[in-house]
């Protein structure tokens, strides 16, 4: 016969201490599991205490009434056979490790996740893996392609290398795709593969996520990414955490993949960039290609890869024609910058959209006699910063360019970096140039003056060169 | 999966078949099964609410204690490979899928000793060897993922069921609703399972809901659903066979209104004042789904002395676990950082 100690319970997250208001019992009582013992009370609430053994109740330990109870003090005694809350022998513990079966570090399939901004004594020895564009061999034919196509046909090869992989979203297969880039998937797929939704993001991002749980592969396309804003619940509740949340057991293998930021003249509703948005989020990547090459390039192994995969577009270069490669299977690593147009004065970054202008804004400043380094960001999660820190080591000043708002922004965790990396390289502060810091404005005349073009970038790039 | 439109449902008016003749046709073998599997979930259950008031498990922990017949019930019609999904009541569901209690418990504790290390915790628990998707902490998203696990099912074409689960709370969430239309649009194999225990936290279903019979709410979509004693272990598995057969053979997905009760708070640190102890006591008197069941194998001639082995032997597995979950060790601070991405094959 041993005895358990009832300790004072702790009725929330937060609770310290409380008052025993009442008991039900008294020494002598038998009492069995789910009897309800005692009543405390905190400043917030009054709540029963129940037994969780049988046995007979030994000695009330601290009298009804009782003020500023600390929780875990012994408040009554329970004398029961069965008790098996005694305090457990130190090898017995060690027995019941091993018996759990605990997880060797070692034998993670996981990988530690190589981005920037972790505690830096975890993260030092993280490092980014360095990957290269894949080799071009000499001679290989160049085509001209729209990123529409580049985006189209890099689903369709990797539909028909994998079986897992299907389309859905608002129109992506009878329509042809709102805005054409699924053209022609219905005929060759069938609508099994290509899944036209009904308008109803957060449930068939849902339904996606779920589908991918299920080791199947999902392209889910928001017909704008605006439209994905009713599913980031899923996108980063159910997508990016539950791997994390279950030890690695549950995969999400999915790409969310839209026109992202700015189009023309369709107002605040239709044109925001949520860059910055899906990019803080760990167990996401996140990119956000130029040109052809890259659209395709990137959209292959975004499909490919294990793990949820935020894809920008741009509806405003969806038409434009690139020259890409003509290999067999074209694949961009994802988490690699790349440097489209080196220089020694100054070093600009961008992404997406904002690439060409600021090559253009390049362009302008090559007359004036500045060198501007461009570097297309291409990823944002995780944030290739080495390329962007080996390039600000040489020129020594840096402007970044994006198309979305400023605060907590793109650029902001830029700066935030180069000046915690290479604080003593940088001659100017960093400058950032963003959309102004209001909703899109409709009116011409207003838009053109919210959002960032080549004329911003040349005017910061001057600023940081002090001409 | 657009397909053409299929001809009126067979079975039923839609919406609301209402409560089926129990055939009480369960075995007194497989009568002990359930007895010692809702015995197992509310023993352990009120264990987890021991150690939460030692400090042992943290943050929100949400008890199955009065709704133990409706995973116990579900779970003997389950085949293998189907999947179940529910919200951050599901302990009692992870319990009845086979789980092992000390895992279980351990992931209640935060320890490493669970197959999620510990990061997950009381909310967000899985085991894809169980078939258990979750454990999700969102009220609703997990109707839209157990959607997407029968897509997936119906795009393998593996003949398996997702069981997905919520309660009347989540039943007035948009995407459900979203996610009703696409099932049944696209005859995916679902069995809806609504966990009626009345409350919505502290929010009654008649001050919440514009329809208080859940199993209607499929009406418009044309999704079969009737409403089943949940506190009645057979009842459960019997509604529960139909509806699975029903999604398993192509016909789309089915509505189980479960009307259960949940016997604690909504989670440790709610005292429950939105209701009367008169009513929870009369619910505890005479609608216990462990009660019911000991008189329902009284009837068949089993002895209490059949029932006290079944008793220890729960009694014995919860203390190993309670005592499994309390000395393992923490996870290794290697874990912070694993997990989070998976590497990419190259």
């Amino acid at each position: 016969m041993s005895s358990v100690e009832i300790l004072m319970p702790a009725l929330s997250p937060t609770m310290e201490e409380g008052t025993l208001a009442k008991w039900h019992v008294k020494a002598g009582d038998t009492v069995k599991a789910g009897d309800v013992i005692a009543e405390i009370e905190t400043d917030k609430a009054t709540m029963e205490v129940e037994a969780v053994d049988e046995g007979v109740v030994g000695a009330i330990l601290v009298p009804a009434g009782t003020e500023n109870v600390k929780v875990n003090t012994p408040i009554a005694r329970l004398g029961d056979e069965g008790a098996s809350f005694d305090t457990p022998a130190p090898q017995a513990a060690q027995d019941d490790a091993k018996r759990g079966g605990v997880d060797s570090p070692a034998e993670s399939k996981t990988v530690r996740h190589p981005e920037q901004g972790a505690p830096a004594p975890v993260s030092k020895d993280a490092t980014p893996v360095q990957l290269q564009d894949p080799e071009i061999p000499a001679g290989t034919k160049m085509v001209r392609i729209t990123v529409r196509d580049a985006l189209r046909d890099a689903m369709a090869e990797e539909m028909r290398r994998d079986e897992t992989v299907f389309l859905m979203g608002e129109e992506v297969a009878q329509y042809q795709g709102a805005y054409k880039v699924s053209r022609e998937l219905l005929q060759e797929f069938g609508d099994r593969r290509v899944i036209d939704t009904p308008i109803t993001e957060h449930g068939f991002a849902g339904l996606g996520v779920g589908a991918a749980m299920a080791g199947l592969k999902p392209i889910v396309e928001f017909m704008t990414w605006n439209f994905g804003m009713q599913a980031i619940d899923q996108i980063i509740n159910s997508a990016a955490k539950t791997l994390y949340m279950s030890g690695g057991q549950i995969k999400s293998s999915i790409v969310f993949r839209g026109p992202n930021g700015a189009a023309s003249r369709v107002g605040a509703q239709h044109s925001q960039d949520y860059s910055a948005w899906y990019a803080q989020v760990p167990g996401l990547k996140v990119v956000a290609p130029y040109d052809a090459a890259d659209a395709k390039g990137l959209l292959k192994a975004a499909i490919r890869d294990p793990n949820p995969v935020v894809f920008l577009e741009h509806e405003m270069m969806y038409g434009t024609e690139f020259d890409i490669p003509d290999v067999e299977d074209w694949v961009v690593p994802i988490g690699k910058a790349k440097v489209r147009r080196e220089g020694k004065d100054v070093t600009i970054t961008a992404h997406s959209r904002m690439v060409g202008l600021a090559l253009k804004a390049a362009e302008e400043l090559a007359a004036e006699g500045i060198e501007a380094e461009v570097i297309d960001l291409r990823t944002l999660r995780p944030l290739d910063h080495e390329t962007i820190l080996t390039s600000v080591r040489k020129t020594n000043r840096l402007v970044s360019a994006e198309e979305g708002w400023g605060p907590m922004g793109v650029g902001a965790e830029i700066v935030a970096r180069v000046v915690e990396h290479a604080f003593d390289y940088l001659d100017a502060p960093p400058l950032r140039v963003h959309q102004e810091d209001v909703p899109l404005p409709y009116a011409a005349n207003l838009e053109a003056l919210s959002l960032p073009g080549p004329d911003k970038i040349v005017r910061a790039v001057k600023a940081v060169c002090y001409r | 999966m657009a397909r053409a439109r299929k001809a009126e449902t067979s079975s039923g008016e839609a919406g609301d078949t209402g409560v089926k003749t129990n055939l009480k046709g369960a075995s007194k073998a497989q009568l002990l099964k359930y007895y010692r599997d809702m015995l197992l979930i509310r023993r352990f259950e009120e264990r987890a609410g021991q150690l939460y008031g030692m400090g042992l498990i943290g943050g929100f922990c949400h008890l199955y204690i009065g709704q133990e017949a409706i995973a116990v019930g579900m779970d003997a019609i389950r085949k293998s490979g189907d999947q179940i999904i529910t919200g951050y009541r599901d302990h009692g569901h992870m319990l009845a899928a086979g789980m092992d209690p000390g895992e279980v418990m351990a992931e209640l504790t935060g320890r490493a000793g669970d197959s999620s290390k510990g990061k997950g915790g009381s909310m967000h628990m899985f085991s894809t060897a169980a078939g258990f998707y979750g454990g999700h902490g969102i009220v609703g998203a997990q109707v839209s993922l157990g959607t997407g696990l029968a897509l997936a099912d119906k795009y393998k074409g593996n003949g398996n069921v997702s069981f997905t689960y919520f309660g009347d709370g989540a039943a007035n969430q948009g995407q459900v609703y979203e996610s009703f239309n696409m099932a049944q649009l696209w005859d995916l194999p679902v069995v809806y399972v609504v966990e009626n225990n009345q409350y919505a936290m502290g929010t009654s279903i008649e001050r919440s809901s514009s329809e208080t019979r859940l199993h209607k709410r499929g009406v418009s979509f044309n999704i079969p659903g009737e409403e089943v004693d949940g506190m009645d272990v057979e009842a459960v598995a019997e509604a529960g066979a139909r509806a699975a057969e029903h999604a398993r053979s192509g016909k789309g997905p089915y509505i189980l209104e479960m009307k259960t009760y949940r016997y604690r708070g909504h989670s440790m640190s709610d005292p429950a004042k939105y209701r009367t102890k008169e009513e929870v006591d009369e619910v505890k008197k005479t609608r216990d789904p462990i009660e019911h069941l000991r008189e329902r194998l009284a009837s068949m001639a089993v002895g209490e002395d059949e029932l006290k082995v079944i008793d220890a032997e729960v009694k014995s597995i919860v203390a190993a676990s309670a005592e499994f979950a309390r000395t393992s060790p923490e996870p290794d601070p290697s874990e912070l950082y694993t997990d989070v991405y998976l590497e990419t094959a190259q």
